[in-house]
């Protein structure tokens, strides 16, 4: 557990950057420091491990004082990931994630297999390991500050905006790997960003700050959406909120109807006559689907159903009835983005089990406001 | 022809010792110049003050302080100590700025991330800012090596030279043999110091070289 006690940070020019905080951070959690460039996020995260050195207030780590310790040895036991990574050029991405067991006084084989070990839970492949940063893309490079900051195994893990440097769809990515690796390792995680949708997606809980380092609000991503405390925070959570909120409510309430569908190669007339509401999805073999054929299209073809002639579908929503279910979001989106208004619910395997519709997304959100499900 | 085969014993000696006088002063001067550099990187009003009196002493002529080094170091006239004295000042002249610059444009993500690690403040200079300097050290080394073994020659105006003696003694004797046959000894002791640096240079920076991705 960490905790800042009345915790303040003032600069010789007399700046304020982070003014009287207190924060619980719980063990074994993603909490996430989150707010406007000023606000004191990077410099809260820094006085965890006394890169910078707190004007006054108490910092625990574990009910221990941090200033009690050598700032090298603390450091060594805690896990830090910066933004652009932060490797060391001149070494290979091996000996760059064998530093801190070295600096504890591994060996160098033994720093070297704990190494190698760790490219493999971070997903990069062996042979980059004799590699250079400089040979290795940004996204690769964060993966390597990623092992280099587990590699002596830290409870703690300090992450300043390290995935901010990379295009969306590698940070979208390396977000996943961190929930993937997170269930896994169970560390207790601060993560400092100043995007709150990445705070959304990630945080377990979400610490918003406001410039002049002043703590606005500090809550689960889901109250914070459903409930932001003031104006700042409200503007901050940013548009769509109720709609984002729908995230974090789970779907399994709503109405999975039985949806018309087509093999693909079937014959124009049969698949006429299964027409539900002048729409059918069409499906493969599996029974994945493909696209949707429509009253209106099958008048304008001839002989058998083709892949060619199909309206592309909406996304698709997860209605595994073996236990993870897809969000209201999912599902309402599934069947916004249809062409037939009605979203096609798939199981585990992608195949089509039934279809969403808007009214019974809504429905079930009523039903969950009722029971009180809906945090507010 | 006949002067070379006469000489050429001599020519290997002194050479020997032209290597000695132009090589001591590059090591001595590396090591009295990573300290001034460092803490030219380290403190603004340290740079303020080392880069400027280091740069301009290279603007002192050499034969100047060839003569009043005796005086200043209390040395005899003719102890080779006068000129590696002077060559080291040269060396430090051109190092310490380039030392300062290159310690300096370590990134500071590199710098933070090293610290959060936990190197302490010595560790993290050897472990990471001096290996990240090395080509911009060699680059200077290389440039200190080949001009004192010029430089060196200069001191046989105060009677330490080198291969210097093979000018003096050519000039005054009108000897072209011998001229020739000490700046072709110089040259190729430039030529081989320089690429036997660069040759170092290369295997101690494997991280600089390779496909980039």
């Amino acid at each position: 557990m960490i905790e800042f006690q009345a915790v303040t940070k003032r600069y010789d020019d007399g700046t304020v950057a982070v003014d009287n905080l207190d924060l619980t951070i719980a063990d074994g959690g993603i909490t996430v420091l989150v707010g406007p460039s000023g606000c004191g996020k990077t410099t809260s995260l820094r006085m965890i491990n006394r890169m910078v050195e707190a004007t006054s207030g108490t910092i625990l780590l574990d009910g221990q004082d941090v200033h009690a310790q050598r700032p090298a040895t603390l450091r060594r036991g805690i896990g830090y990931v910066i933004q652009n990574a932060g490797l060391f050029p001149h070494r290979t991405v091996l000996d760059n994630v064998a530093t801190v067991p070295m600096l504890l006084g591994a060996k160098k084989a033994a720093a070297r297999e704990r190494a190698t070990e760790l490219l493999a839970t971070v997903g990069l492949p062996a042979e980059l390991a004799k590699r250079y940063p400089a040979q290795l893309s940004g996204g690769q490079q964060q993966r390597v500050g990623v092992a280099r900051a587990l590699a002596a195994d830290p409870p703690v893990l300090l992450m300043d905006e390290p995935f901010s440097a990379v295009d969306p769809v590698v940070r979208d990515d390396l977000q996943d790997e961190l929930l993937r690796l997170q269930s896994e390792l169970g560390k207790t995680i601060v993560f400092v960003t100043h995007d709150i949708d990445e705070a959304i997606k990630i945080g377990d809980k979400v610490a918003v700050m406001r410039v002049g380092g002043r703590l606005a609000q500090y809550d689960t991503p889901a109250a914070l959406l459903a409930n932001p405390v003031d104006d700042f925070v409200a503007a901050f959570v940013g548009r769509d909120r109720g709609y984002r909120a729908l995230g974090f409510l789970s779907a399994h309430g709503v109405e999975v109807a039985p949806l018309a569908t087509v093999a693909l190669g079937s014959p124009v007339e049969a698949a006429r006559a299964k027409l539900d509401s002048g729409w059918a999805a069409v499906v493969d073999e599996a029974g994945k689907p493909l696209g949707w054929v429509s009253a209106a299209g099958l008048s304008t073809m001839e002989g058998s159903v083709q892949a060619a002639d199909l309206v592309s579908g909406g996304s698709l929503y997860v209605a595994d009835t073996g236990g993870r279910t897809g969000s209201l979001r999912a599902a309402l989106d599934a069947a916004l983005s249809s062409p037939a208004a009605l979203g096609v619910a798939v199981d585990s395997a992608g195949a089509v089990v039934g279809s969403v519709s808007a009214e019974a997304v809504l429905a079930a959100l009523a039903d969950a406001r009722k029971a009180g499900e809906v945090p507010s | 022809m006949s002067w070379l085969a006469d000489n050429f014993q001599r020519l290997a000696e002194v050479s020997l010792d032209h290597l000695g006088l132009a090589m001591v002063p590059v090591s001595v001067g590396l090591l009295i110049s990573l300290p001034l550099g460092w803490l030219a990187s380290r403190w603004r009003l340290a740079r303020r003050i080392l880069v400027p009196v280091t740069g301009i002493l290279y603007a002192i002529p050499s034969l100047a302080l060839f003569v009043i080094m005796p005086l200043v170091l209390g040395t005899q006239i003719l102890d080779p100590v006068n000129v590696q004295a002077v060559l080291t000042i040269y060396t430090v002249s051109l190092l310490v700025r380039a030392i300062a610059d290159t310690l300096d444009a370590v990134p500071e993500s590199v710098l933070a991330a090293a610290s959060a690690m936990g190197y302490r403040q010595a560790g993290r200079f050897f472990a990471v800012q001096l290996p990240l300097a090395v080509p911009v050290l060699v680059a200077g080394l290389r440039v200190a090596a080949v001009m004192n073994m010029s430089l060196v020659a200069v001191g046989q105006l105060i009677g330490v030279g080198g291969l210097g003696i093979f000018l003096i003694d050519g000039v005054q004797r009108s000897n072209y043999a011998s001229i020739i046959a000490g700046i072709v000894a110089i040259v190729v002791l430039a030529l081989l110091v320089d690429r036997l640096l660069a040759i170092l240079g290369w295997a101690l920076t494997p991280w600089t070289r390779g496909s980039r991705r």
